[in-house]
């Protein structure tokens, strides 16, 4: 089963009297366990996109199926425990919640969705997770006493926290110097592979592109194209 | 990471704004307690005069009350003995009765004939050992300020004037009254001076006593059957009484005496029993209990009764401006801190719009993100209310400890200034949960528009 399908999706933006369109005929499946990147000029899309499959935002017309879920039938409430338990962010600014140390940070989700795993295992996972990414000896830092690089690790591994089958990252490297962001695309990729999860990025920077696995092009809004890697056996 | 570590946490992050919003908390806890403890202690402290002289309840002939000042000997209270026998036997008034007394009141003219001088005054006799121990109560643990009425230990011919009574009837020499000056000379001329047959009987009064001390005093009243009556008095001390009205009328002799004066060979009446109760708490108590007796027992004797606010209206009356005052000061400090609360947890939103975005896309729900601001309000008030509280208590130590004092009015002489605020806790609860109300109330508004924030506007916010 695709993780995401999106059917006849369209989206403009209302600012003051005039329309925005912003995206138009949508129709786009993301393929399970893949590292899938939108790629595009400023201004074509791929953040609405995301925010769409995210389940943060919602479209003008068309359907979006994520996990098998028919997203736009749910209530607030609703989506927000289903994006608990099954969508995990990275964001450009990492956002991380600067009054939470690097541990509290990456346990926060696992709170939330209330998911079932004792204190013992919470503890496990969180301390796992933060020696994937590197960072077991900052777990008691918090956001201010790390740098942009480790913030990022310490969102990545917030995002993964609650074992979501997708993760979606809208320009994760836009803040960071070239050698940071490869570093933490190798790390996604990594984690990707290892916990079989699906990650979505938008991203214009080639190393990204290179990495990638299926490429998604927009352009004003619509789908250019989609180049898809052979799956290895 | 439950909702309050993290709104604590949040209100530490900015915790100059927060100390800012704390003060402000303080001191309108401090504000309210402070006066609330001192208005409280104005209260007490003419709960406690009052209580003293008048006792708790009093028990009077019906329509003595509105009717009687006219003609108090009519409203006499004929078997007041039994009565008083039967309420401190009563296995339910005994255990709460600490002195049940008579008074009669009467309405007479006070005369230093000697000096050709009289005036108008109110009498009233009463049993002096009986009123020196409701004087002793100290329900509010005021410091000791017992004093025995100067009427202990007289003789039963002996009274006690106020100065105004003094001065008029020129004793203030013989009687040794400071700051009373000498009536002028033409007084002679304008002084009622007293009809020949009321002269008459004061001579008849007086035939049998061979020397006059220069203190000695006619009252004359009407008896019970409205014909006059003369009792010489020897006055034993002229005592300032704290209101100008009262001090010009005032006259206390024994309650035999008086008797003696209305009611001469027939059977005594009182015009009052006068009730004092441990605690004026159970006056609803005592008074259900009397209601009772009045339809049992009592019943032939028209009766009704009376709680000493009833009995001094003044009572009320100051306790109500307190109280208005009080609640004006409340409102303003609450719209303050509501206000205050308000703007720091709207900052608060402003400036942690990305977080809530972010809290939001991770899946915390709605009501998720009012609840984490309400707590922060919530802790606010908790925090604020808690350390008002303490400093109210503090400053109110030094206030009790500084050695101040002031003269309430319709005293005489000045009191400690005292602010109550430790053990009262009706206050002190009252006054946390108003401000943590307050708190919570003020933050419920940004609390929703936080709530309400579309998460892809809040993540965009720069
Ligand atoms: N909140 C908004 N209000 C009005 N117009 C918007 C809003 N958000 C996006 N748009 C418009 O929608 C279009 C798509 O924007 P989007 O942010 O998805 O592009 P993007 O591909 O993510 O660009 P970039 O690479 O610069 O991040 C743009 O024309 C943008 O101006
Ligand atoms: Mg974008």
């Amino acid at each position: 089963m695709n993780p995401v399908v999106l059917r006849n999706v369209a989206k403009h933006y209302r600012l003051d009297a005039v329309d925005v369109p912003a995206l138009a005929d949508i129709d786009l499946e993301i393929h399970p366990e893949r590292f899938t990147v939108l790629s595009g000029p400023s201004g074509s899309g791929k953040t609405t996109l995301l925010n769409l499959i995210g389940c943060i935002d919602r479209p003008d017309q068309g359907d979006i199926t994520v996990d098998g879920q028919a997203v736009l039938t749910l209530r607030d409430d609703a989506l927000s425990d289903f994006r608990a338990r099954r969508i995990g962010f990275v964001f450009q600014n990492f956002n991380l919640l600067p009054v939470l140390n690097a541990y509290e940070n990456v346990e926060y989700p696992l709170l939330l969705a209330g998911s079932g795993y004792s204190a013992k295992q919470r503890r496990e996972r969180v301390l796992g997770l933060l020696d994937a990414v590197g960072l077991a000896d900052k777990a008691r830092n918090r956001p201010g006493q790390l740098s942009g690089g480790q913030r990022q690790r310490v969102a990545i591994a917030r995002a993964l926290a609650t074992e979501p089958m997708l993760v979606l990252a809208d320009e994760p490297t836009a803040n960071l110097d070239s050698h940071t962001g490869a570093a933490i695309i190798a790390l996604m990729r990594k984690m990707q592979r290892e916990l079989k999860v699906s990650f979505v990025f938008s991203s214009h920077d080639p190393q990204v592109l290179a990495e990638a696995d299926d490429v998604v092009s927009i352009r004003d809004g619509r789908i250019t194209g989609i180049r898809r890697m052979e799956v290895a056996a | 990471m439950n909702t309050f570590r993290l709104a604590l946490r949040n209100l530490l992050r900015n915790h100059r704004r927060s100390l800012t919003t704390l003060l402000a908390m303080m001191v309108g806890a401090v504000s309210i307690l402070l006066f609330g403890g001192y208005s409280g202690n104005i209260n007490y402290g003419l709960q406690t005069d009052f209580v003293k002289r008048s006792g708790h309840i009093q028990i009077q002939h019906k329509d003595y009350f509105l009717y009687g000042s006219g003609n108090p000997a009519a409203y006499g209270i004929a078997n007041y003995q039994h009565i008083i026998d039967v309420v401190k036997n009563d296995p339910v008034l005994k255990p709460m009765l600490t002195v049940v007394t008579p008074t009669l009141s009467l309405g007479g003219i006070a005369g230093n004939f000697a000096q050709g001088v009289s005036r108008t005054v109110l009498g009233s006799g009463v049993v002096v050992d009986e009123q020196n121990r409701m004087r002793r109560w100290n329900d509010y643990g005021f410091p000791d300020r017992y004093k025995p009425l100067a009427l202990s230990n007289t003789p039963v011919d002996s009274a006690v004037i106020g100065t105004g009574v003094a001065r008029v009837l020129q004793l203030c020499g013989p009687l040794k009254v400071a700051h009373c000056p000498q009536a002028p000379a033409k007084a002679s001329e304008t002084g009622a001076a007293a009809p020949d047959d009321i002269a008459a009987l004061s001579a008849q009064e007086n035939s049998d006593k061979p020397a006059q001390p220069a203190t000695r005093i006619e009252l004359l009243a009407a008896n019970a059957h409205g014909a006059p009556n003369v009792a010489g008095l020897n006055v034993v001390q002229a005592v300032p009484q704290g209101v100008k009205e009262l001090d010009d009328l005032f006259v206390m002799l024994h309650l035999a005496q008086a008797q003696r004066l209305v009611y001469g060979g027939d059977a005594p009446q009182a015009t009052a029993i006068v009730l004092q109760l441990q605690h004026t708490s159970q006056i609803p108590a005592a008074q259900a209990r009397l209601e009772t007796l009045m339809k049992t027992t009592l019943r032939d004797d028209a009766l009704e009764i009376h709680d000493f606010a009833t009995l001094n209206p003044s009572y009320g009356q100051i306790t109500g401006m307190f109280a208005a005052i009080f609640g004006f000061i409340a409102i303003l400090i609450g719209a303050i801190v509501l206000f205050t609360v308000g703007n720091t947890m709207s900052m608060a939103v402003v400036e942690r719009t990305v977080e809530i975005g972010t809290l939001r896309a991770i899946g915390l729900r709605r009501g998720g993100i009012r609840r984490l601001f309400m707590a922060e309000g919530l802790l606010l008030g908790i925090i604020g209310s808690v350390l008002g509280v303490l400093m109210a208590l503090a400053l109110a130590w030094l206030i009790n400890h500084g050695g101040l004092t002031w003269t309430p009015p319709g005293n005489v002489e000045p009191v400690p200034l005292m602010v109550r605020v430790w053990g009262e806790s009706r206050m002190i609860i009252g006054t946390m949960l108003g401000l943590v109300l307050v708190a919570v109330t003020s933050a419920w508004w940004p609390a929703r528009r936080a709530a309400k924030l579309q998460i892809v506007d809040a993540l965009r916010h720069v």
